[in-house]
């Protein structure tokens, strides 16, 4: 019988990783004497080798051992915990994530990383360790000869174990032609026989090729219950059953088939040839079968990687979302019954039905968002260790705060998050937090805090990471913003607009590059990065006491609140979030300034008027830019007008990506199927704005005569 | 029908185990502890136990040991999942009462080969 073990693959990956995020966080709180979190760490551990072993993970098992045995000493007690122990341990975890993430994913590993920790573990573990090691390694099995006699003189009480004689019989019956012989010389008289207690003992006579480990391996779970003795058959050495042993093993071997034979007839008349025959029949057989486990192997990892990821649900949500459609259909019900035969006087009850009905649908989209809702906790437990790794790295002292790690978010806004919170931590332990001394000096506490928190606001979620570090010094950053040519030596800017040139491509604020922060990709990327999510960054800093960068996300990309507006005889959805107010343009207000630039006085700032059906090359009702509607958005901390028809309803829309189904088109960011069902675009306002802009420029390249400054400032 | 109780904290290796057991026509339930194993096991019968070792709650051995105090488990062959690194496992298990052991990493085969060796 086969069993196909690459089904159990993806949940013994998912549970790895849970064992490996368990024995991190365990690693990170271990204190001397803390048997349970150690315990619950080797147990971990212990897991993810049995399962690696099992589904045909050897790199993993092998690495994992080393790993699992240093555990076992902190455990017994043999070893105290040093914090030179954890951190390699910890190192080691992240060894083992990256076996398993290559396993799962086909790809190659760095070998060397996993090398020098294998090599700092056997260090550690010691010079015992590997002796023992390589003698488990070193037993040779040898075939002793061609058959046993055993005696078998089980204790009375074997039965208890569970273990039955006749089994151990049945499996030397396997091995080969086995002669049963039972001895009733103990059997006491029939009253007083205990019926739970065994008395028979065994001589038993097996004619078998197989080697005196395999019969001790049988009777191995009850040694320490028997009297047992094996000898081997010396006299059963007879030239004509080997041979043919010889020859049926050797049929396998489709290759060497021939040349085996010759050497068999060849040896035939040396007994001695014929008793060292086995031995290299056998070795030779071994090695023909190892294709064979290679390509299970290989199967089993293919299949492995059709795993898409999997959601873990709890089962209120599921509960609640079979509720609903319950409800659902009973209103379906009473909708189609009312059908049967309708007549005016029931419209009342249609509209009601029909209201419930929308009640129904809308309770059943947000359950079913709610699903691929998770705690925000799965994107922030990835930071104790990072804050511990940058202490180490730094040299400074901190400490790691969570708030509001139950917090959802939807899954695919959560994996997108990631690498810019990590960036932003980075920036808070590199930047912000001061060295012990400079912040006893400065009347602070040694240690730096750094505090993530997590909060719902209206339909988005807003994560902050704060530092009670050295604030942003605004006359550092504006010397360097002029020094790299960002911005004019004159210019005027205030706070916020001077923490915006943070995020500005290629800006870097830190004196010497570290390893830590500061490699070039910069917080420009974070921004876009965040951005792309449809969400936006605040700084918000005191200098001497820290600073706070605000990330503000909708809470799933799936659904967007929407403004829809006409232009033509489309309809287009701007992203609400992305509006800043809606307006009727007051002509006193506009400036026309170089090539078709249009710009509309809103308050202090200057805002580039867009006009949609320009940019689309559609018709429009309205080609005026006097008294014309214009809808002001912000993206890149750049506003601009969109110029538009006429503004109709607000409502939320359900995103379809346009680069999944057709291609990636520029400046719309998807689409959407409307009430009527007419297919609307999503405005993509960053896009928008990058699309006017190279417009502009081509336009200011051919006239070449415009204000190079204006064009810089408003669309930098 | 021969029924087995599957007894592991790891459900890629208990889903392995019973569905394994299932393919070779035995019946099986399934417990993620020793402590929910021995719950099962005070309402039902059952002709093997497989257990791991290393859980939460209450460990193999303890299980064991606590299945050997109820009259129905008394000759109920006992099977622990163990590593090879645990050889003082081995006899702590014994000395609970078990059976006898399965060393991990063990395939299908492997498994189906030697619970022959206690149940038919």
């Amino acid at each position: 019988m086969t069993v196909d073990l690459s089904q159990f693959i993806p949940s013994f990956l998912e549970e790895s990783f849970e064992g490996l995020e368990l024995m991190e966080s365990g690693l990170l709180d271990l204190e001397l004497g803390d048997n349970e979190t150690i315990h619950s760490i080797f147990r971990a551990a212990h897991s993810i080798k049995g399962g690696a072993g099992t589904f045909g993970f050897d790199n993993v098992t092998e690495f994992t051992h080393l790993v699992e045995t240093l555990l076992d000493e902190m455990r017994n007690g043999q070893r105290e915990i040093h914090s030179k122990d954890t951190e390699i341990l910890l190192e080691s975890v992240d060894c083992i994530r990256l076996l398993i993430e290559a396993a799962r994913d086909e790809q190659d590993y760095d070998h060397d990383k996993i090398a020098q920790t294998s090599k700092r573990l056997t260090d550690t573990l010691g010079e015992a360790q590997l002796i023992d090691d390589a003698d488990s390694t070193n037993s040779v099995v040898k075939c002793q000869g061609c058959g046993y006699t055993i005696t078998f003189i089980p204790s009375h009480s074997l039965a208890q174990t569970g273990n039955d004689p006749i089994f151990l019989f049945s499996a030397l019956a396997e091995l080969g032609e086995l002669t049963v012989c039972a001895n009733t010389d103990d059997l006491p008289a029939l009253m007083d026989i205990d019926a739970q207690e065994l008395y028979l003992s065994w001589q038993l006579t097996l004619i078998t090729d197989a080697d005196k480990a395999e019969v001790i391996e049988i009777f191995e779970w009850v040694e320490d219950e028997c009297v047992l003795t094996i000898d081997s058959l010396p006299n059963i050495v007879d030239e004509a059953p080997i041979q043919t042993l010889i020859i049926t093993e050797s049929s396998n071997i489709e290759t060497d088939i021939e040349s085996d034979k010759t050497e068999v007839s060849e040896q035939k008349n040396s007994p001695d040839a014929i008793i060292n025959q086995p031995l290299s029949t056998s070795t030779k057989a071994i090695v023909v079968k190892q294709p064979d486990n290679d390509d299970k192997k290989k199967i089993v990892k293919n299949k492995g990687k059709a795993d898409l990821g999997s959601i873990r649900v709890g089962v209120d949500k599921v509960d609640n979302l079979i509720n609903l459609v319950g409800e659902l259909v009973i209103t379906q019900s009473m909708l189609s019954e009312l059908g049967n035969d309708f007549d005016m006087a029931n419209v009342e009850r249609l509209t009601s039905g029909l209201e419930q009905l929308l009640q129904n649908t809308k309770e059943l989209q947000e359950s079913v968002m709610r699903i691929r809702m998770l705690p925000i906790s799965f994107a922030f437990n990835r930071f104790p260790r990072l804050v511990h790794d940058l202490a180490i790295k730094t040299g400074k002292a901190m400490e790691l705060v969570i708030k509001g790690e139950q917090t959802e978010l939807d899954k695919t806004v959560m994996e997108q998050i990631g690498d810019p919170l990590v960036h932003l931590v980075r920036n808070a332990a590199d930047h912000g937090i001061e060295s012990s001394d400079i912040r006893v000096a400065n009347g602070k506490p040694e240690k730096g805090t750094i505090a993530l928190d997590a909060y719902h606001q209206g339909g988005n979620i807003v994560i902050e990471i704060h530092d009670d570090g050295a604030g942003i010094d605004t006359k550092k950053v504006l010397e360097k913003a002029i020094d790299k040519g960002l911005i004019d030596a004159n210019a005027t800017l205030t706070d916020s607009q001077i923490y915006d040139l943070l995020f500005e491509p290629g800006f870097s604020t830190a004196a010497a590059v570290t390893d830590i922060s500061g490699r070039g990709v910069g917080m420009d990327v974070v921004k876009r990065n965040i951005q792309a999510l449809g969400g936006r960054i605040q700084v918000e800093s005191t200098l001497g006491k820290g600073s706070t960068f605000r990330v503000n996300l909708p809470l799933t990309l799936a659904i967007l609140d929407g403004q829809l507006v006409k232009v033509g005889t489309e309809t287009y959805i701007i992203p609400l979030l992305s509006i800043v107010e809606s307006l009727q343009v007051d002509n006193n207000l506009v400036n026309h300034v170089s090539g078709d630039m249009v710009l509309y006085r809103l308050r202090d700032d200057n805002v580039p008027i867009l006009p949609i059906y320009k940019l689309f090359n559609l018709e429009a009702q309205c080609t005026e830019i006097n008294n014309a509607l214009m809808v002001v958005v912000e993206a890149d901390g750049q506003k601009i007008g969109l110029m538009v028809d006429d503004l109709l309803a607000q409502q939320q829309v359900v995103v379809k990506s346009l680069k999944d189904n057709y291609q990636h088109v520029g400046g719309i960011s998807g689409a959407t199927i409307l009430g009527d069902g007419s297919v609307a675009m999503i405005l993509d306002i960053p896009g928008m704005i990058n699309m006017a802009l190279e417009q502009a420029q081509k336009a200011q390249r051919l006239n070449n005569t415009g204000n190079s400054s204006l064009v810089a400032e408003n669309y930098a | 029908m021969t029924k087995v109780l599957v007894v592991d904290d790891s459900n890629s290796i208990r889903d392995m185990v019973s569905f394994t057991l299932k393919s070779a026509g035995y019946q099986t339930v399934e417990a993620k502890d020793g402590k929910d194993g021995l719950s099962k096991a005070q309402t039902s019968d059952f002709d093997l136990v497989i257990s791991d070792v290393n859980m939460p709650n209450m460990d193999g051995i303890s299980l064991c040991a606590e299945l050997r105090k109820l009259p129905n488990f008394k000759f109920t062959p006992v099977l622990m999942l163990t590593t090879e690194s645990s050889t003082d496992m081995k006899m702590r298990g014994k000395a609970a009462g078990a059976t006898g052991w399965l060393v991990k990493p063990f395939n299908p085969e492997k498994l189906l080969s030697t619970i022959k060796r206690v149940v038919k």
